[in-house]
């Protein structure tokens, strides 16, 4: 989901972790309509990795382990930290980590729990242009490997063609639909594809399609 | 099939880190826990050389001015009644003053930090206790150990109350500030992995107001031995305690026992310094 500040993307997305109530209409996941909350369903990640500062990053991982009186599958989170980079950094606390080392936490803790769907909410709009690369590349990977349902929102276009099958056009004041775009980037991407006259070209049309407002659009309810 | 978190509303968080400086309540009481103690060896050894200075240099100056002791009692003496009259004259009333120290602390922070976690909850609740809470905080509360006496007997209860209310209310408006540090992203995150309010005290509220209970601790057990000791002065239990004994050598004018409950005294107040100091290095080093 792509759009300017304002135009309710990070709402909806809150709407559909089930954090949010909806004023009207409803939000499906596998048509049972999210009320509340599905742990076990659907991770959340969040702007800022939102770490707990007093765990430590093994710590931190196993809290919502703890939230749901589990037991931790360590074998899982020993090849997730292995596969982000982490190993080796578990008693580390967060304010001794980089922001890219803790956003990568984040996403270990919400995949250690093995949801179906996975809604990131900004997640790398505070690192640096080089970490936020990094990161997008190590997004990619993890979805092909574990091919989940990624729901991701962003402002930034070219990070969004970069990852997405489809990007999700929003407009502010009332916030709208203005137009969904399917990008057919082949896979595996890389950074190279982004400096492409076609990759360019798609980002002017987005670009357009957020300046004048998406015409009439579609209204979302 | 849960309900949307109620103290979410209709709030996204914003996700700012570090709370502003603003957020440490009326008071900021977070200096008393931030102490930097000495590191190097330089330090320590400046550190012994002034206290043996004052000392010894204590001692020449009562000895070439032949100060007689009731004027001002010899730090050799006063060393030398503390190390040898320990069991027979102090050890007692040290345990008469910890008893009701350590009793009161314990019912009055017990309370306070109920009060607090319960008060924070309710807004209006904490707007109509708050005026009573500054009268409590700001009441020197050794002046009711006279009438507690008359009312209680000469038994420990008059000062260990005394002492729950000079602790407690300190100890609440601490832990109350911290407990109102709500930090709605992280509420947001154990919410999503389905957290009961229950869950989200025990996991994220007390955890985040951990720093400000330990900061609550420790002026709450600094007001607390002010009463204990301050309350044996004015009115003691049948046992004594230090405080009776300083009012009782000063009588006398044995000034070298009264110099040593002093030193009782001051290394109490510092032990107390010094175990939250270590259980802040513990517990609350996350926030430094």
């Amino acid at each position: 989901m792509l759009g300017p500040s304002g135009c309710g993307k990070t709402t909806l997305l809150w709407a559909m972790s089930g954090l949010h109530a909806l004023t009207r209409g409803s939000i499906l996941l596998d048509g049972r309509p999210v009320t509340g909350p599905r742990p076990n369903e659907i991770g959340v990640i969040f702007q800022e990795a939102n770490l707990l500062p007093w765990r430590n990053l093994r710590q931190n991982i196993r809290f919502p382990f703890e939230i749901k009186r589990a037991k931790m599958d360590g074998e899982r989170v020993d090849t997730l930290l292995e596969e982000t980079g982490l190993a080796g950094f578990e008693s580390a606390y967060p304010r001794e980590l980089s922001g890219g080392m803790q956003q990568r936490a984040s996403i270990v803790r919400a995949l250690a729990q093995d949801p179906g769907v996975l809604l990131m909410d900004e997640p790398f709009g505070a690192l640096d242009a080089f970490t936020r690369d990094e990161m997008n590349l190590l997004l990619l990977r993890l979805w092909a490997e574990s091919g989940k349902t990624i729901v991701f929102v962003t402002h930034n276009i070219s990070e969004a063609i970069f990852l997405a099958d489809r990007v999700v056009v929003m407009t502010p004041r009332p916030g709208r639909l203005a137009r969904i775009f399917t990008i057919d980037l082949p896979r595996p991407r890389t950074v190279e594809m982004t400096f492409e006259p076609s990759f360019i070209e798609q980002i002017q049309e987005i670009k357009r399609v957020v300046e004048s407002g998406g015409g009439h659009g579609l209204e979302v309810e | 099939m849960s309900e949307v978190p109620r103290e979410l509303r209709d709030e996204v968080p914003t996700f700012e880190e570090a709370p502003r400086k603003g957020d440490q309540g009326p008071i900021d009481w977070t200096g008393i826990t931030s102490f930097h103690p000495a590191k190097t060896m330089l330090e320590m050894v400046a550190i012994v050389g002034l206290f043996l200075a004052v000392f010894f240099g204590l001692e020449l100056i009562l000895r070439v001015t032949d100060t007689p002791t009731y004027v001002f009692p010899k730090p050799i003496d006063v060393v030398q009644t503390l190390f040898s009259d320990f069991g027979t004259i102090y050890a007692h009333h040290l345990w008469v003053t910890m008893q009701e120290f350590l009793i009161g602390l314990a019912i009055g922070s017990s309370i306070g930090l109920l009060l607090a976690a319960l008060i924070t909850q309710k807004p209006f609740a904490e707007k109509v206790i708050a005026p009573y809470v500054l009268v409590m905080v700001t009441t020197p509360m050794l002046a009711f150990v006279p009438f507690l006496r008359l009312k209680l007997g000469f038994g420990l209860w008059p000062i260990v109350i005394a002492v729950a209310l000079a602790s407690g209310p300190m100890v609440m408006i601490n832990a109350a500030t911290g407990f109102r540090r709500t930090d709605l992203a992280k509420i947001a995150l154990a919410r999503s992995y389905g957290a009961s309010t229950l869950q989200i005290f025990t996991k994220i509220r007390f955890p985040l107001a951990m720093p400000m209970i330990i900061v609550g601790f420790m002026v709450g057990s600094i007001f607390g031995l002010l009463t204990a000791v301050g309350g044996e002065m004015v009115a003691a239990s049948e046992e004594g305690g230090l405080g009776e004994r300083l009012v009782y050598f000063s009588s006398l004018a044995r000034m070298p026992e009264f110099g040593a409950t002093i030193l009782i005294i001051a290394a109490l107040g510092v032990s107390i310094y010094v175990i939250f100091y270590f259980v802040g290095k513990r517990w609350a080093s996350w926030e430094a």
